[in-house]
């Protein structure tokens, strides 16, 4: 790096930022204006209708409740699947390349395919009928069966959003020599001491960029809750869908896009406050 | 008892055979070298030993127990990486103790043992910082001292020295000796670095394309290498090998007449180390076409031909002889190695 000249790499920066700023930050300010103005002037009341809707409390916590159960599992799975493949020589590509299957297909082609799985019709029936596990057709994503519906869904964000995390962390694991493994494993380190003490710390940088990608996401789920649940389970983003479209309410639907956005921003924050990665314990 | 053997082993990478059947076998509290040309197999065959990598086929014991089998954890041996592998994430300290905290140790015997090694090998300074911010030196001194630290039984160093200069190198080296010497550690040391192969070892094991060429302590394979990449990897310079032809169970220098070993055929290689002969009348021994005479101080460097064949020889330093030169050499019959010209091997010495 440079040292004499410290503010060269912030002059590279500054067209990309400054394009950002024109296309993003526009936007933005408008947004936050619509959410936080009525008929020209400064006031609460979008965020007041907003507030005060029956779906608003729920669907806040369906957002979080939702983020909350599938983000550790996927990074989990994540972790596992590319611990897995790490180990695999041949064949290698091919199964990354199923695995990232998912990866390809739109949320709402996801939703899709898990309602041709879970609605009264579906796969899931037909076998646990053919199984003779139940009687007759069963119901599992109506407002009577919160449970069913929230595990449904969940499991078809962690099938849709997984692979993504998957890449970012085989990224990072092919970033660790394996002799730094292989000294620990000499030096008396099981596999679960190695896993716990030489891989996840060295992969902290690319554990820390999958969480906040994957969070992000999280609060902006939509399509595949739609597809599943409809408004049976709202959730923030279908609110604010519904708000503009159906209402036409675009105030308080632009206060539920601020609502997401600082939401993700907060997040964002505490995940580089405390996955923080120090450039000096890097290899 | 931590004696080690190596048993045939074998290993292929796909149809690269990296070792080709090796043996050895090192004693209790031995310092054995394996010293050989790049890409020989050392890392490969220390890797094996450590169990981080299969053998395709043979046995490894270490006291009399089968290990092959066995995950490296379960194999009680410390190992110095040839790239470190010194984690990034740790304290120097905490790297130098990562073998202890395995074992559990209390933190008493840590911090005691922490600060012998680092103290051996001078790293104390840098005990609080992380291993980024090392020299190449540096972090290789860490790497030792964690190995040095659990205070192994057996002791695996792939090139621990290679990245340290020329002085700290020589200290390093002497203490290493010591220390090892005192707590009877079994070491196998990987280097390149005959001097210091020559310097440390019990025995030295020269390897080359996967097999061991030759075992013994320094000194005779220094004065009677088993084969002619032995006689001519080791020493410096090194061995010259001149074919010459054999009339009558005989070779002529000169004047003397040298006899050559049973089963010597119609031409024999001479093996001589460059300074194992002395400077005589022209024609009372070898021919020599002096091309360079490099005076170096502590002796005088001759590079030139001998029968036509290229050869360099080492005189004293008083000698008078200069570029262009054609002088007579006298062998030293004790320093003699025959070889076969077709096998490259050499003779027994009790055979001449
Ligand atoms: N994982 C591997 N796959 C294929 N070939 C390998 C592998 N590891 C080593 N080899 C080959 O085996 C041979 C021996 O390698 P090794 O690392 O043991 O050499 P070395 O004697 O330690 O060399 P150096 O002195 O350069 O460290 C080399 O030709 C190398 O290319
Ligand atoms: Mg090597």
């Amino acid at each position: 790096m440079t040292n004499d000249r410290p503010w060269l790499p912030y002059a590279l920066i500054l067209p990309s930022v400054a394009f950002l700023a024109l296309l993003f930050v526009v936007p933005l300010v408008q947004t936050v204006w619509l959410a936080l103005s009525e008929n020209g002037a400064p006031s609460l009341a979008n965020i007041r209708t907003m507030a005060g809707d029956i779906n608003f409390a729920r669907s806040v916590q369906n957002t979080f409740l939702l983020a909350l159960a599938v983000i550790p599992v996927q990074i989990a799975i994540a972790l596992a699947m590319g611990t897995l493949v790490s180990k695999i020589g041949a064949g290698r590509e091919t199964i990354l390349w199923i695995w990232t299957i998912p990866l390809g297909i739109s949320d709402l082609a996801a939703g899709m395919v898990w309602l041709a799985i879970l609605q009264n019709t579906g796969y899931l029936n037909s076998l646990l009928f053919g199984l003779g596990l139940i009687e007759r057709q069963t119901a599992w994503l109506t407002y009577q069966t919160p449970v069913a519906l929230f595990i449904g869904i969940a499991i078809a964000e962690i099938w849709r959003g997984t692979a993504i995390v998957m890449v970012i962390i085989v990224a990072g694991l092919n970033q660790v020599p394996k002799e730094f493994r292989e000294a620990a494993e000499v030096f008396g380190a099981g596999p679960w001491t190695r896993f716990w003490r030489i891989t996840l710390p060295l992969i902290r940088p690319a554990l820390q960029s999958a969480l906040i990608l994957r969070t992000v996401l999280a609060f902006e789920v939509f399509a595949v809750v739609y597809a599943l649940g409809g408004r049976n389970f709202p959730v923030l983003v279908g609110e604010a869908y519904a708000w503009q479209n159906q209402n036409q309410n675009y105030g308080v639907a632009a206060a539920y896009a601020v609502l997401i956005m600082v939401i993700s921003l907060a997040a964002t924050l505490v995940y580089l406050k405390i996955v923080k990665v120090d450039p000096e314990r890097l290899p | 008892m931590a004696n080690i053997v190596i048993d045939r082993i074998r290993k292929a990478f796909g149809a690269f055979e990296a070792l080709k059947e090796v043996s050895l076998t090192i004693n209790d509290g031995e310092f054995v070298s394996l010293l050989g040309p790049s890409g020989c197999g050392k890392t490969t065959l220390l890797r094996i030993i450590a169990g981080l990598e299969t053998a395709t086929a043979g046995d490894i014991r270490i006291g009399d127990r089968s290990i092959i089998g066995l995950p490296p954890k379960e194999r009680g041996l410390a190992m110095v990486f040839q790239n470190y592998a010194v984690f990034p994430h740790m304290t120097v300290y905490e790297n130098v103790a990562f073998g202890l905290r395995m074992q559990k140790a209390d933190e008493a015997r840590v911090k005691k043992q922490v600060e012998k090694a680092a103290g051996l090998l001078h790293i104390e300074p840098y005990l609080d910082r992380y291993p980024n911010k090392l020299s190449g030196g540096q972090r290789q001194r860490v790497a030792v001292a964690r190995a040095l630290a659990v205070e192994p039984k057996v002791l695996l160093m792939d090139e621990p020295l290679s990245n340290l200069d020329a002085l700290l190198r020589l200290e390093m080296r002497t203490e290493l000796k010591t220390v090892l010497q005192a707590a009877g550690t079994t070491t196998i040391y990987v280097t390149h670095d005959q001097t210091e192969a020559m310097g440390l070892s019990d025995r030295i094991a020269v390897m080359h394309g996967g097999v061991v060429e030759q075992v013994g302590d320094p000194v005779e394979i220094y004065n009677h290498p088993a084969t002619r990449f032995v006689g001519g990897f080791i020493g410096n310079p090194p061995m010259n090998f001149i074919t010459v032809p054999v009339e009558r169970g005989h070779v002529a220098a000169g004047a003397e007449q040298l006899s050559v070993p049973q089963g010597a055929g119609d031409s024999v290689v001479l093996g001589l180390r460059g300074e194992a002969v002395a400077l005589v009348p022209r024609e009372a021994g070898l021919e020599m076409q002096v091309r360079v005479a490099e005076p170096m101080g502590s002796h005088l460097l001759l590079t030139g031909s001998i029968q036509g064949q290229p050869a360099r020889v080492v005189l004293p330093p008083s000698e008078a002889v200069r570029s262009g030169d054609v002088i007579g050499l006298r062998p030293d019959r004790n320093r003699i190695t025959w070889l076969s010209p077709e096998s490259g091997k050499s003779y027994p010495p009790s055979a001449a």
